[in-house]
């Protein structure tokens, strides 16, 4: 039994800012939808079911908010799935959609994932205490933080990769009109000036807080024959999950997320992932992460990760550019940045990313992570359709 | 269109559903009922190709809570694993795509809920609409009152009918060890009118999993697997005042596409959380007295939230694992007032 090859044919973002006080929930994902929409040149009745995702509900105090949401985005009289996985959201969702076609089950998918943040809080609603349980502490940054250090310690890394990485997104998120943050006068000065927030992550080196929805379509081969712009076409596609806190757990580079790239490589005939990969969507939320998920993903030999973004192999014009979006470091609706990373792939494959395209990218990689570093999502999107 | 592979629902365990589990973690809720499901085909973690969870954020007040119950299903070395914020009803359709596409071919699907720890008539008001109707904080017996009153006023049902609901399922459920109310019970007093205390679901916490595989592999773990003939879900409007209350499209359509109607059914597991509902689902699923509905006492005996709709597919998986049942359906619900439904049917081999 062989699967049907599915192809991304429709790409939508909103403009992602700290608040959109201009449009509810609705009129946010409506945006993203119907852009994608127009960019495939489909309309409403071509759509088949829908899959959206988001973090979680506390973020803008709705539960289950597919549910109010099923008007604003087509569904009514549709099947319309709701993922939660973390961080790992965005991803995990454009996956589920993935599977619908791939199964034969739908021919085309419109797929979203949101996140209002200005409706509430991030910040409180990842603190939440409950009892007997471990805190997640002061937001992410404080869980994340002590891993960093971990990094730092056993690779040997100097202080300033952290800036460089930093530097480097915020540059090219001024390529990319959809990001959040147009520092316009950021140098690598300022970013280090940057009051320390969770030690060794400054203010500068961590992802703003936004709103934003992105969604993608999803269609057969059929459906990709009709594609008015050139499709983007998945090689491969795995989610991998482990528990939270244990003893036996690599917080510094999770064997989840080794797992879930071999996976992703082995769908997609890829040895060598330096070589063969032409650009990566990564999520790094803090920009320590950058060198640890290029050792976790295969793009460096354990330890060497640092070295490569030191050598600014990871720029725009280096050998193998990650984020050249701006990544979440400038741009994080936390449930919409996975499929963000998802969709700006499939962008560059379709070569349609505008200032910020890699020239001649025919591959990309895009990667989400969720929880505790426990939740992995990837796909490999490319130029061919791998069924020939 | 049939599906392109033969998917069973082999397994399926269910926790005991109790008005209050203070002295139990969610952990410690699901783990037991993961190892039940497990040991009924011999399977071990490793052995499983996808998991897939339901739950829901609001019930535990907490984000994330999700991430802490996969503790419980022992997720080392890493697991291929996803999670829906859905009835595990939604759940187990997403691992049956899994499936589907020749990825997997055993799958675990697990949901739980415990209401206990707030008041969940409260904590439901907020999936409603947040700028319209949620900050009027109409609770789910309020919203369920106006169905009920819908169909009262249409001439389809009236209050000696919805206590005979009532009154049957409890006593269906007196054969359930697992249920919460068991036998026949007093109707009550009116909780919201028309809706008395007897129409209305426990409020209660309770966790559920199911294990499903594909062809062979199926026939290997189960006797007599619960073969997926066809399965589909589908939304509705949100707002109820563009809905026609006493009819059930949605379900009437999922129904269709899973091939519900192709032949008739002998058991239909419903989520019917009140009583009022069971009428709207008996009339969109042409469900006449042959059938045998909710031989398990259904949501009015035992509610747990995020559970019970994969608790219907387990029931009548199980009523087919043991020969009771030939072609069975079930049915799982979302949202106010049936907004969004989910329906399968079931076989068992010929024999």
């Amino acid at each position: 039994m062989t699967k049907e090859p599915v192809a991304v044919v429709g790409i939508g973002q909103t403009h992602h800012v700290a608040a959109r006080h201009d449009v509810s929930i609705a009129g946010l994902v409506r945006e993203a939808a119907m852009r994608a929409l127009a960019d495939a040149q489909l309309t409403w009745q071509d759509i088949d079911a829908v899959v959206i995702g988001k973090a979680p509900d506390f973020f803008e105090g709705v539960m289950m908010p597919e549910l109010y949401l099923a008007d604003a985005l087509g569904a009514v009289g549709k099947p319309m799935l709701r993922v939660h996985t973390a961080g790992s959201v965005g991803g995990s969702t454009a996956l589920v959609a993935s599977n619908l076609v791939s199964s034969r089950v739908h021919k085309t998918v419109l797929t979203l994932a949101f996140e209002k943040q200005s409706e509430s809080n991030a910040m409180w609603g990842l603190s939440l205490p409950v009892p007997f349980q471990q805190p997640l502490l002061a937001g992410a940054g404080g869980f994340f933080a002590p891993h960093i250090r971990a990094y730092m310690r056993r690779t040997g890394a100097p202080d300033h990769i952290g800036s460089l990485v930093a530097y480097k997104d915020r540059r090219n998120a001024l390529k990319n009109p959809y990001a959040h943050l147009h520092e316009k006068d950021i140098t690598l000065e300022k970013v280090q000036a940057s009051p320390m927030l969770w030690d060794p992550v400054r203010y500068s080196e961590t992802c703003p807080s936004s709103d934003g929805a992105c969604a993608m379509i999803l269609t057969d081969r059929e459906g990709a024959a009709r594609s008015p712009q050139p499709p983007a076409w998945v090689h491969g596609g795995a989610m991998r999950s482990e528990p939270t806190l244990f003893a036996g757990k690599d917080f510094v580079s999770p064997q989840a997320g080794k797992d879930c790239a071999a996976d992703v490589y082995r769908q997609a005939g890829i040895t060598d992932p330096r070589r063969e990969i032409d650009t990566v969507e990564m999520y790094v939320p803090f920009s320590w992460y950058e060198p640890m998920w290029l050792e976790n993903l295969g793009f460096a030999e354990e330890g060497e990760g640092w070295k490569m973004t030191e050598a600014g192999a990871t720029e725009l014009d280096g050998d193998l550019p990650v984020n050249a979006s701006g990544g979440v470091l400038s741009t994080n609706p936390i449930g919409a940045s996975g499929m963000i990373r998802f969709a700006e792939a499939a962008l560059q494959v379709r070569g349609q990313a505008g200032d910020h395209q890699v020239e001649g990218a025919r591959k990309a990689l895009g990667h989400a992570y969720g929880g505790g570093a426990q939740f992995f999502s990837m796909w490999l999107v490319g130029a061919d359709n791998p069924a020939g | 269109m049939a599906p392109v592979r033969d998917v069973a629902i082999v397994a399926f365990a269910q926790s005991d559903h109790l008005r209050r589990t203070d002295e139990v973690s969610e952990v410690e809720m699901v783990m037991p009922v993961l190892h039940q499901v497990l040991s009924r085909t011999g399977l071990k973690t490793s052995d499983i190709d996808f998991t897939c969870s339901g739950s829901s954020d609001y019930l535990a007040g907490r984000a994330f809570s999700f991430t802490m119950a996969l503790d419980g299903v022992g997720a080392w070395p890493p697991i291929s694993e996803s999670h829906v914020e859905m009835d595990g009803a939604w759940a187990l359709y997403e691992a049956w795509v899994k499936i589907l596409t020749g990825e997997a071919d055993t799958a675990l699907v697990y949901s739980y809920g415990k209401s206990s720890p707030g008041q969940v008539r409260d904590v439901l008001t907020r999936q409603l609409d947040p700028y319209y109707l949620a900050p009027l904080w109409p609770d789910s017996v309020a919203l369920a009152a106006l169905q009920a009153q819908a169909l009262i006023d249409a001439g389809d049902t009236d209050e000696p009918a919805l206590a005979g609901i009532a009154a049957r399922s409890r006593t269906s459920a007196s054969d359930n060890p697992h249920a919460q109310l068991r036998g026949a019970r007093a109707q009550g007093d009116y909780q919201v009118r028309p809706l008395r205390t007897g129409d209305c679901p426990p409020v209660g916490d309770g966790a559920a999993a199911v294990i499903l595989a594909a062809g062979d592999r199926a026939r290997e773990l189960c006797a007599r697997p619960a073969w997926i003939r066809g399965m589909d879900h589908r939304i509705e409007a949100h707002s109820l005042g563009v809905r026609d209350l006493t009819d059930s499209p949605s379900t009437r359509l999922a129904a269709e596409r899973a091939g519900a109607f192709d032949r008739p059914v002998d058991t239909a597991e419903l989520h019917a959380p009140f009583t009022s509902q069971e009428v709207v689902l008996r009339k969109a699923l042409k469900l006449d007295d042959t059938v045998a509905v909710n031989p398990s006492g259904g949501a009015l005996a035992a509610n747990p939230v995020m559970a019970a709709g994969l608790i219907r597919l387990g029931e009548a998986a199980a009523r087919i694992h043991d020969g009771t049942s030939h072609r069975a359906l079930a049915h799982a619900t979302s949202g106010p007032c049936l907004q969004q439904n989910l329906v399968a049917v079931l076989e068992g081999e010929a024999q």
